[in-house]
């Protein structure tokens, strides 16, 4: 009882804050985490009967997020961003060596419970890798030196908050501005151009303008705010999509650092439009720290009564908004996914239709951008949407901000009409003897050098802004392995295809870098490509195989070097299969070896 | 006149908010699946009733049928894609139908030879998976689980007691129980359960009844999958 008592303690303030709201779990469970650095079972004991929800349903949401815990881990749970990109700047021989001088094993819990020690998804720090998150809070720029300094903290247990200020610096790195990220922007500007206008002013401005998300879909902006003024319901709902997790990509977290007015000013103008009263940025977790920032920015808002009632003297034109945290699952970038996440539930993507702009946020009329579009949208309200609309090509209006990565001399943020090479962009960051450009991350597409005078544009290479660079030093496949991995651990497990066919993608590539691989595997993959592209639930499954494809057709060699048999070859090694065997029994003469392990072709 | 779509080339009525699945089976007429059954609401994750709208692929379950649709189903093409899937859930979990007290009346087993599946192609998962058998009444296998969630929604949607539910993600999706011990026999579940007897597969048994009906006499010894087109038949309280 006394137990039971001492988590109701701290489990009360969090509860009252979201107004015991179960569509409010996910946020309950990722503060009610922070008191033991894990989900207590007690805790949800008590968030049992606070909230009325099943232990299954608790559970359930717990366990699908990568940052939320039911078991125990360290005091100190660092983690690894594991995108290519970090892998390159040596972020694997930094865990070994922090494994290695903290006594360690990687995914485990150290025999103290003091320090756990694992990978994570790209954590969108690839400018300025590597990186790591401890207790969620992002550390860039890893060096040896860096890695030992911290295992010396973690050792004297020095809290998080007295660890150097500079370790947690995270730089913005604009290389290059154009519309949106130049500093000239008024806070409420763009609104009173907007109330100016009136809402269907407003919306035809947008039409005008030919805006299309920037998410990476390029769906066109007006049609999604027409389609959601005109859906009938009791509350319309924005969200603005932060949840960035296409490995490469950081755009929207130097959005929010330096640019949050415009973003949230985007927001307003969505909502005035298309008459919302609530608006949610939904920001990934591994951009916690930006927290307090933002919500001072929303503070700053409401003052000058840009946010709440009435907003800017316009009677009936009330609008707010709350930010919700993701806890690592890239499926929640997926709109249908983030809206399930936003209700506190698991983020498997729905059935479609309906869709978002009918069926949004509990069930109601909702708008789903990224922070880009919304950001774009303040410049529409400002100077007009043919003025935008002359920026760009002819399909793809104004401009994109693409996140560079990888191998160049300048890493960081370009922001460029749309329109712009490849060439132009490789030539601006100082990328030279370049093999390759991933465009738009691993569910992307992957251009040869041949390709580098293609441009970035919806009717060429349409992206959400994630541009890693691959110089000819790297070995493609391996690009492509590491990207396989991925989709492997994000796949939401929803459905079939792609919960079972990403994990045999993954098996598939490890056997190629075992060296097991035969031509015969090219043709399980394309089979698998197919398969997923053809019956999976969403875009993840759709787009899983893209890496591979890109990289079999435009780098084959990195493949050919790695056949050795030109048949096929199980990835099942019977004399290696032997060696627990070997070990118990001590031998390890010619006897106890398979010597020519060959094995009858099995299949056609 | 009602509204009719037409499914391989047979025309199909069907009434406002049927999907294609439900209209198909009014008809007759069988579409392969494994996650849907008519009782609960669709959830389209198996995706084996994935069918060709207009050239476009989409799950028959959760499709809304519309007047004129064109859809394909028993495709060569589609049911290939099929097989595939059926191998996958094969593959993931631990599946060994000899030893298996659901042989011959279970309907991934009955769909997999249905769809002429030969060997399992890939190469198995063998992943660890629990046994409970601390309930007085029933066996979960958690082996043999498809993840299909029909158990779930039995319980939550029919039972009103969310027994079971899904946890984890992508491939380590797993089925669990409504209790702090994880145990069956701390959950309130009972024999009487709808959730009891929806299992397609062999992951929820009753204890104590075993090769009551011999092999070669079961369901799908009788008569192919095909021919039961109400999965209702096929629960097993209702046989």
């Amino acid at each position: 009882m006394e137990e039971l008592d001492h988590h109701a303690e701290y489990l009360g303030p969090i509860l009252d804050r979201y107004s015991h709201q179960p569509a409010n779990l996910l946020q309950i469970l990722r503060e009610a985490q922070e008191v033991y650095g894990y989900i207590h079972p007690d805790a949800i004991d008590y968030l049992i009967t606070q909230l009325r929800l099943p232990r299954t349903k608790i559970e359930g949401v717990a366990s699908f997020y990568s940052f939320l815990y039911l078991e125990p881990r360290g005091q100190y749970r660092i983690l690894f961003s594991d995108n290519i990109t970090d892998r390159m700047l040596g972020s694997m021989e930094l865990m070994t060596q922090m494994c290695h001088e903290l006594w360690v094993e990687p995914g485990k819990v150290s025999e103290d419970g003091l320090v756990s020690i694992d990978t994570t998804s790209c954590t969108g720090m690839c400018d300025q890798g590597p990186a790591i998150l401890v207790n969620n809070i992002a550390i860039t720029r890893m060096t040896p030196r860096r890695v030992s300094e911290i295992c010396g903290l973690v050792r004297k247990q020095v809290p998080l908050s007295q660890w150097p200020p500079a370790y947690f610096d995270v730089a913005d790195n604009i290389q290059r501005k154009d519309l949106l990220l130049h500093d000239d922007f008024v806070p409420g500007i763009a609104l009173v151009a907007a109330l100016r206008r009136g809402q269907d002013g407003m919306l035809a401005e947008i039409k005008r303008s030919g805006l299309r998300g920037r998410g990476g879909a390029g769906f066109t902006t007006a049609i999604k705010w027409e389609s959601c003024r005109n859906a009938q319901g009791k509350m319309h709902y924005v969200v603005c999509n932060a949840d960035e997790g296409e490995p490469g990509t950081f755009k929207d977290r130097v959005l929010l650092t330096s640019y949050a007015h415009k973003v949230f000013e985007g927001m307003t103008l969505c909502a005035y439009v298309i008459g919302a009263g609530k608006g949610m940025l939904y920001l990934r977790g591994e951009y916690r720290y930006l927290r307090d920032h933002l919500e001072a920015v929303l503070q700053s808002r409401r003052q000058q009564n840009l946010l709440g009632n009435s907003i800017l003297g316009q009677g009936g034109f009330d609008f707010d908004i709350d930010i919700h945290f993701g806890a690592g699952a890239y499926i929640c970038g997926e709109e249908s996914a983030l809206l399930e996440s936003l209700e506190g539930k698991r983020g498997t993507p729905r059935n479609r239709p309906p869709f978002p702009v009918t069926h949004g946020y509990l069930n109601q009329p909702t708008v789903v951008n990224n922070v880009e579009t919304f950001a774009a949208a303040c410049h529409i309200a400002q100077r007009g949407g043919a003025w935008y609309a002359a920026m760009g090509t002819p399909q793809s209006a104004g401009t994109k901000i693409l996140s560079v990565s990888g191998d160049c001399a300048r890493p960081g943020i370009y922001e460029y009409p749309f329109g712009v090479s490849v060439r132009q962009v490789l030539q601006d960051c100082g990328a030279s003897n370049t093999q390759a450009v991933q465009v738009s991350g691993p569910s992307g597409i992957t251009i040869a050098a041949h390709e580098f005078d293609r441009i970035i544009a919806f009717e060429d290479l349409p992206t959400a802004g994630a541009f890693m660079v691959f110089d000819q030093s790297r070995d493609m496949f391996e690009v492509a392995r590491n990207f396989v991995h991925f989709f492997a651990h994000e796949s939401c497990g929803f459905c079939t295809p792609c919960r079972v066919g990403t994990s045999l993608l993954r098996n598939m590539m490890d056997k190629l870098h075992n060296g097991h691989g035969s031509p015969y595997d090219f043709q399980e993959i394309e089979n698998m490509n197919r398969l997923l592209l053809s019956m999976s639930h969403c875009g993840l499954g759709h787009t899983a195989c893209n890496p591979v494809l890109d990289t079999i057709a435009k780098f084959r060699p990195a493949y050919e070097r790695r056949l050795l048999q030109k048949d096929f070859t199980p990835a099942f090694d019977l004399d290696w299969s032997l060696e627990a065997a070997r070990q118990m029994t001590g031998r390890d003469d010619s006897g106890a070896h398979i010597l020519h392990p060959h094995h009858p072709k099995t299949e056609t | 006149m009602s509204k009719t779509f037409t499914l391989d080339n047979k025309v199909i009525p069907f009434e406002d908010g049927q999907t294609i699945i439900q209209a198909a089976q009014a008809a007759k007429v069988y579409i392969p699946h494994l996650c849907y059954h008519p009782g609960f609401k669709p959830h389209g994750s198996c995706k084996l009733c994935t069918v060709k709208i207009n050239g476009r692929q989409t799950a028959a379950c959760t499709m809304q049928a519309a007047a004129g649709m064109v859809v394909e189903s028993e495709t060569i093409e589609l049911n290939a894609e099929r097989r595939t899937l059926t191998q996958m859930l094969f593959v993931e979990g631990n599946h060994f139908c000899p030893s298996c007290e659901k042989s011959g009346d279970c309907q991934l087993q009955a769909t997999a030879y249905e769809l002429g599946m030969m060997s399992a192609h890939f190469d198995h998962f063998f992943p660890n998976r629990p046994l409970d058998a601390s309930h007085p009444d029933f066996i979960l296998d958690l082996n043999r689980c498809i993840l299909c969630s029909l158990c779930v929604r039995a319980s939550r949607d029919v039972d009103g007691k969310n027994v079971f539910a899904l946890a984890g993600r992508g491939i380590k999706t797993h089925l669990i129980v409504n209790a702090k011990s994880g145990k069956l026999a701390d959950t309130d579940f009972s024999a009487q359960d709808k959730a009891a007897h929806v299992c397609p597969v062999g992951v929820i048994l009753p204890k104590r009844k075993g090769f009551t009906v011999p092999i070669g006499e079961r369901t799908f010894d009788k008569l192919p999958i095909s021919e039961y087109v109400d999965t209702r038949l096929l629960d097993s309280d209702e046989k």
